[in-house]
C-alpha cells in the first residue's frame, strides 16, 4: 500500500487563549478528493492554512509526501474563497506568477486557460473577467505548478449556483487528468457530497472531528442520485450533532438507504 | 487575435459611436479654451484702452515680442536649460530617496517607529526656512538649489508611498507568500505594483513642488535659469519679463507634469476605477 499524501494529527492550535482545534487527525492517499465540513470557526480554514505552510504555530505533526509543510512547496497548490488574481497582471501572467515575470508565455499557461476555457482572455486583465471567469483563471494558477495535493478554501462560495454546479464538474474533470489530491472546505453540504470521496465533518469550539462519511459512489455522478441525496443528509446530521443514519457504504441502495424521506438540502447556511 | 478582441472589450460600446465621440472629446477640450481665450481679449483689450498701465502688464501681444526676443538670442532656452536640469536632478534624488526610506517605513513596523516621527516633524518646517541654513552650509552654487528642490519632493512621495504599502490588500501578499516570495521579491512583484496608485499620485504631487521649490532657490541666489529672470524682471522693472517667467514656468509645469499623467495611464491601465473615461 502506497503512504498517504498528506498525514495530518494536529494536536492543538490557539489563537491567543482561545483554543482552536483539539486533536484533528486524518490523512489522504493519493488521488482522493477530501472535504472538510464544518460551522464557521471550527478551524477548517485554519488547518488548510497549516498545510500549506501559511501558519506554522501549532502543535502537532503534519506530513505532505512525508515533509513538513512549508511555503512554497512544489507539492502544494492552493485555491482561495475569491480568485484573488493580481490586478496589474493579464490573466495569462497570473496564471503563470509561480515563474516570474516572464511566466505568461509558458506553454503550460496557454494549456491550462484552453482547459478551463479562457484562451481567449489570456491577454486580459481581471478587470475584465466576470466572478466565474477570474475563478477558473484561479484555478489554472492553482494547477500550474503541478501540485500532488491541491487545498482549496470554499472555492466556488462566491459565484451564483450555475456557475458553482459548472466549475465544480470543471474541477473534478481537470484534477482526475492531472491526478491532483484535492482537500477541499466548503459551507455546502451538496457540494461535498457530490465532489468527494471522503467527507470529513468538524464540530466547533474547540474544532474537532465529529465523523467522517465515505461517499463511496462511482463519477461522473448524477446530482440527483438518491444515494447522493443520502449522504448530504448524513453528512447535515452528523453536523448538527446527531448520528449518522448510514456509515457503512454500499452501492447497494437498499443497505445504506435509511427509512427517512431523503432531504432536500439546498444550500446549508452556517451563517449566524 | 486574442489581444486585439481583448482590447475591444471594455470600449464595445463605444465602438458604433467611434466618430461622434471623438467630436464630443474635441468639443470637451475646446471647451477649457473658452475662459483664457476671453481673459486673453479682455487683457489686451483694457491695456489697449489705457485704462491700466502697459508698464505695469504689458499686453499679450506685447508678451510676444519679448518672448521673441528672448527665444532669438537664445536666452530662453538657457534659463530653461539650467531650471530643468536642476529639477530633475532634485527631483530624482528626493523621489529615489522617498523611495528606498517609504519601502522600509511602509513595510517594517520598527522603521516606522524609528523614522516616521522624525520626518513628520521635518515635514512641518516651511520651505522656506530651509534656504538660508541650506545658503550657510552649501554655499551659493547648484548644490543647495539642488537639495531643496530634493527635500520639496521627498516628502509627497514619501507620504504617498508609505499609505500605498500599507494599504496593500492583505490577501494579495498572502498569494506572494503562497508564492513563496520574501524580501526583495515579494517588494518589487506585489508591494510596488500594489502601490504604484498611490506612488504615481506622490510623484505628480512632488513633482509639482519641486517646480515651487525651483523657484524659491532660484530666487534666491542664482544667475541663471527662470527664478533668476523673474528677479531681473523686478530689478530692472520689466513686468514683461516676469509674466513671460511665470507663462514658461507653468507651462513647463503643466508639460512634465502630462508626461507623469501619461507615464501612469500607461502603466495604470490595469486599475479597475471608475474615471475611465476615453481621453
Amino acid at each position: 500500500m502506497s503512504k498517504s499524501l498528506l498525514e495530518l494529527a494536529v494536536k492543538a492550535k490557539d489563537f491567543q487563549t482561545h483554543h482552536v482545534i483539539d486533536n484533528v487527525e486524518f490523512s489522504i492517499d493519493q488521488g482522493q478528493v477530501v472535504s472538510l465540513v464544518g460551522p464557521s470557526g471550527c478551524g477548517k480554514s485554519t488547518l488548510l492554512r497549516i498545510i500549506a505552510g501559511l501558519d506554522a504555530d501549532y502543535q502537532g505533526e503534519v506530513r505532505v509526501k512525508g515533509e513538513k509543510p512549508r511555503l512554497h512547496s512544489r507539492d502544494v497548490g492552493f485555491i482561495f474563497q475569491e480568485p484573488r488574481l493580481l490586478p496589474w497582471l493579464t490573466v495569462a501572467e497570473n496564471v503563470g506568477f509561480d515563474l516570474g515575470r516572464a511566466g505568461g508565455k509558458h506553454p503550460r499557461v496557454h494549456e491550462l486557460l484552453a482547459e478551463v476555457g479562457l484562451a481567449d482572455f489570456a491577454n486580459a486583465y481581471p478587470k475584465q473577467l466576470s466572478g466565474g471567469m477570474a475563478q477558473r483563471a484561479a484555478i489554472a494558477r492553482g494547477l500550474f505548478t503541478q501540485p500532488a495535493l491541491l487545498l482549496l478554501d470554499e472555492p466556488f462560495s462566491a459565484v451564483d449556483a450555475f456557475t458553482r454546479m459548472r466549475l465544480q464538474d470543471l474541477l473534478l474533470s481537470i484534477t482526475s487528468h492531472h491526478d491532483t489530491t484535492l482537500l477541499m472546505v466548503t459551507h455546502d453540504v451538496n457540494e461535498s457530497a457530490y465532489l468527494s470521496d471522503r467527507v470529513v465533518v468538524m464540530a466547533s469550539r474547540p474544532g474537532r472531528i465529529s465523523g467522517e462519511i465515505e461517499v463511496g459512489l462511482p463519477r461522473p455522478r448524477d446530482r440527483h442520485n438518491p444515494q447522493l441525496t443520502h449522504r448530504a443528509a448524513d453528512i447535515l446530521n452528523l453536523l448538527n450533532g446527531g448520528q449518522p443514519e448510514s456509515l457503512v457504504v454500499s452501492e447497494n441502495p437498499e443497505q445504506s438507504v435509511s427509512s427517512r424521506e431523503p432531504l432536500f438540502i439546498s444550500r446549508f447556511n452556517f451563517a449566524h | 487575435m486574442s489581444l486585439s478582441s481583448t482590447a475591444i472589450l471594455p470600449a464595445s460600446g463605444e465602438a458604433s459611436a467611434g466618430n461622434s465621440l471623438r467630436w464630443q472629446t474635441l468639443a470637451r477640450k475646446g471647451l477649457g479654451l473658452v475662459v483664457p481665450v476671453i481673459l486673453l481679449i479682455l487683457w489686451e483689450s483694457v491695456v489697449r484702452l489705457g485704462w491700466v498701465s502697459a508698464h505695469l502688464l504689458p499686453p499679450p501681444s506685447e508678451l510676444m515680442f519679448t518672448l521673441a526676443d528672448l527665444g532669438q538670442s537664445g536666452a530662453i532656452f538657457g534659463h530653461i536649460g539650467v531650471s530643468a536640469l536642476r529639477v530633475v536632478i532634485g527631483f530624482s534624488i528626493g523621489a529615489g530617496l522617498a523611495l528606498i526610506v517609504g519601502a522600509a517605513v511602509g513595510l517594517s513596523r520598527c522603521v516606522e517607529a524609528l523614522l516616521d516621527p522624525t520626518f513628520q516633524a521635518i515635514r512641518a518646517i516651511p520651505s522656506l526656512a530651509w534656504v538660508p541654513l541650506l545658503l550657510l552650509w552649501l554655499g551659493i552654487d547648484e548644490s543647495p538649489k539642488i537639495t531643496l528642490i530634493a527635500i520639496g519632493a521627498f516628502f509627497p512621495v514619501y507620504l504617498n508611498f508609505v499609505a500605498g504599502i500599507q494599504n496593500v490588500d492583505r490577501k494579495l501578499v498572502e498569494v506572494g507568500g503562497i508564492y513563496g516570495l520574501t524580501g526583495a521579491k515579494l517588494i518589487t512583484r506585489i508591494f510596488l505594483p500594489a502601490s504604484l496608485p498611490n506612488l504615481f499620485t506622490g510623484l505628480r504631487s512632488g513633482l509639482s513642488l519641486a517646480w515651487m521649490f525651483l523657484v524659491a532657490a532660484e530666487l534666491i541666489a542664482a544667475t541663471k535659469g527662470l527664478g533668476y529672470l523673474l528677479t531681473d524682471g523686478r530689478e530692472t522693472g520689466r513686468a514683461d519679463l516676469v509674466i513671460v517667467a511665470i507663462i514658461v514656468l507653468a507651462l513647463l509645469g503643466k508639460l512634465s507634469d502630462s508626461l507623469l499623467c501619461w507615464l501612469e495611464r500607461r502603466l495604470l491601465a490595469w486599475r479597475d476605477v471608475f474615471d475611465s473615461r476615453p481621453s
